[in-house]
Formats: structure tokens, C-alpha cells, sequence
């Protein structure tokens, strides 16, 4: 691997953009292949699905035997809310091996003692998302339930482009926040992406099985992101 | 945040990439194939300088000191080369996976 290789691959990494390398058992790596950029043949299809897959392995390409190699950005799971279903979000999240942060501006809720080991903002989120912005390997969801704090996240969200935008509420306040954010110049594609009343329909009851559902379709929507650009 | 920086300082490639910067020659070991219940899966990397220093790993230690003393020798020959591990793959390696897989790890110079 050339070392020009190496440093576009270390700066794809530290900027959070995927990246799959292209090696021969001859020659090792060599070929960088970004997320976003790949090309339109069977090398750019057979990266994508490693990239999609976060998985490296052998693929023939044109009749030669390829070493493909995944780098993943890691999940970030933002969670606008820090409320009774975060908190058992929380340890949860850590459980399936993800890395979780809360952002509520309203310091009597984001409070350690509510949220031991977790990464607290008692700060608006639009402030904590100018410092440290969203991107396509974060998740979020928006679940104080005032439209106040979770707003401006799910446009951030929706403008980042997030593998997984989910908001807490039920049918009749999805309806008024659709409203909003049509208002807001979001057409009926961008809304769509977000999914509303949150959760998989699993039937749950209380916060813990809230964060079963919120947890699980997070993890559905990371491990078939890009799905439906197969099609 | 802390988590993340002694993530990063444990880094392979980031390592590699410093060792380059110092003027180091740098070898990168990656397992390009697993069967059975290998320590490590595809696509991890294990660096290693020409003077010895390693970073990251291949299996769960077993076989990294005989993919070190390799990759010493393909940075001098600046060829790459494909190292092949098992338990019961005596007559190849003296090293083995305790666990009983195997691995094909590929070591590539870098630069």
C-alpha cells in the first residue's frame, strides 16, 4: 500500500466517511474506493456491498480474486430527550455494543444521577449539533415530545442525511409535525425517512420495551441501510 | 471522548502511518481469510516497523511474533507476501491458533 493510500484512508476514517480498499495477493492494497464515489462497474458494486455489509472478503472481480476491505465509521446514536425511555435506552444501547449520547436542554432531566456512564448535553441541540454535526453513520431520535427540542434535531437530522431518524409521538402529533416541517421546506421524501410513531410495532407498553423497539429498529435500519439502491 | 482517544492511539493504521511520517519502514499484516473459529475476523491489521514495534493484531496473540519476524523480512524485500496459520499446520509454521482455526494473513510493505 502506497503511503498516499494509507493517509486518504486514515482522513476517510477520522472524517467519519466509509472506505473500502482494493488488494491482490501479489500486489497487496491498491486502490482506495470512497463512499459516495464508487465506480459504476463490478469493483464499485462488489465495494458497496462490503461497505454495506461492514464486512471485508473476497470477491472475483473481472475474473481476478479481490481482497476487499470494509472501514465502517462506528454508530453514533444521539438521543434528543433525556427522559424515562432514555434511561433505559441507555444501558441498552451499550448492551448491542453502541455508543450513546443525550442532549436535553433542560438541565432538571440530563442529570448524571438520572444517567450514570452516559454522555450528557444539557444544552439545545442545535448548539451541541453545531460543534459536533450529525452525519449518514448516525442515528437519532427525537423523543421529548415538545417540538421545541426535537424539531431542530430531526431537520438536522433530515439534512445530514442520518442512516436513522426516528421521533417519538403518535399518529395526531406526526401529523402536526409534518405540518411543521412541510412548512420548513421539507418535501414528502425527506419527512418519510422519518420513522413515526417511533419504535418497531412490537406492541410495547412501557418505557423499557419503548427502548426494545427504538433499539432494534436502529439496529434494522444500520444493518439494510443502502438496501434499496440494489433495486 | 477518552474512550476514542486510547482507541485511536492503539490504531494500526494510524501507527503506520506515524511510523512512515518518522521515517520508519513499515510493514501491514491484514487477515484476508478465516475458517473455523479464528480470534480475529477478515480485515483486521497488525503493523509492524522495521525495528520491531507492532500495533493491533491478527489473532489473539498466537501467532503475532511469527508474523512480526515475516513482516521484518518483507519490508527488506519489499515484496508482499501471504502467511498461512492453522493448529494442526505443524510443518508449515512451528506457531499455531490454539483455538483451532485458520487464517491467511497477507503482509504487504508500505510507502
Amino acid at each position: 500500500m502506497k503511503k498516499s493510500i494509507l493517509e486518504q484512508l486514515n482522513e476517510a476514517r477520522a472524517s467519519r466517511r466509509g472506505a473500502v480498499t482494493v488488494a491482490s495477493e501479489e500486489e497487496g492494497v491498491r486502490q482506495l474506493l470512497l463512499e459516495g464515489e464508487m465506480p459504476d462497474d463490478a469493483l464499485g458494486q462488489a465495494a458497496s456491498k462490503v461497505l454495506r455489509a461492514g464486512k471485508a472478503g473476497t470477491a472475483d472481480v473481472d475474473g481476478e480474486a479481490l481482497f476487499l476491505n470494509a472501514y465502517v465509521p462506528p454508530v453514533r446514536f444521539v438521543v434528543i430527550g433525556a427522559v424515562h425511555i432514555s434511561q433505559a435506552l441507555a444501558p441498552m444501547a451499550r448492551a448491542a455494543g453502541y455508543d450513546l449520547e443525550i442532549i436535553d436542554p433542560r438541565g432538571a432531566f440530563a442529570t448524571p444521577d438520572r444517567f450514570p456512564d452516559v454522555t450528557l448535553h444539557a444544552d439545545w441541540p442545535q448548539d451541541v449539533l453545531s460543534s459536533r454535526p450529525l452525519d449518514a453513520y448516525t442515528a437519532l431520535a427525537a423523543i421529548t415530545h415538545d417540538p421545541k427540542i426535537d424539531d431542530p434535531a430531526l431537520i438536522a437530522a433530515l439534512e445530514a442525511n442520518c442512516f436513522y431518524i426516528g421521533a417519538l409521538g403518535s399518529r395526531k402529533t406526526h401529523g402536526r409535525r409534518i405540518e411543521r416541517l412541510t412548512d420548513a421546506g421539507f418535501g414528502q421524501a425527506a419527512i418519510g425517512r422519518i420513522d413515526a410513531p417511533i419504535g418497531l410495532d412490537i406492541g410495547a407498553a412501557n418505557p423499557q420495551e419503548i427502548a426494545v423497539a427504538v433499539l432494534a429498529q436502529m439496529i434494522a435500519a444500520f444493518r439494510k441501510r443502502g438496501m434499496e439502491s440494489l433495486v | 471522548m477518552v474512550q476514542d482517544m486510547s482507541a485511536r492511539s492503539h490504531d494500526p493504521l494510524q501507527a503506520a502511518e506515524d511510523w512512515l511520517a518518522d521515517g520508519r519502514k513499515v510493514a501491514l499484516a491484514t487477515v484476508i481469510e478465516t475458517w473455523g473459529s479464528a480470534p480475529r475476523p477478515t480485515g483486521s491489521h497488525l503493523a509492524i516497523s522495521e525495528d520491531g514495534d507492532f500495533e493491533g493484531s491478527v489473532s489473539g496473540g498466537c501467532v503475532e511474533g511469527a508474523v512480526v519476524a515475516e513482516a521484518i523480512d518483507v519490508i527488506e524485500t519489499d515484496r508482499p507476501r501471504v502467511l498461512e496459520f492453522g493448529v494442526a499446520d505443524e510443518t508449515a509454521w512451528r506457531v499455531g491458533l490454539s483455538c483451532g482455526g485458520r487464517i491467511r494473513v497477507l503482509v504487504e510493505p508500505l510507502g
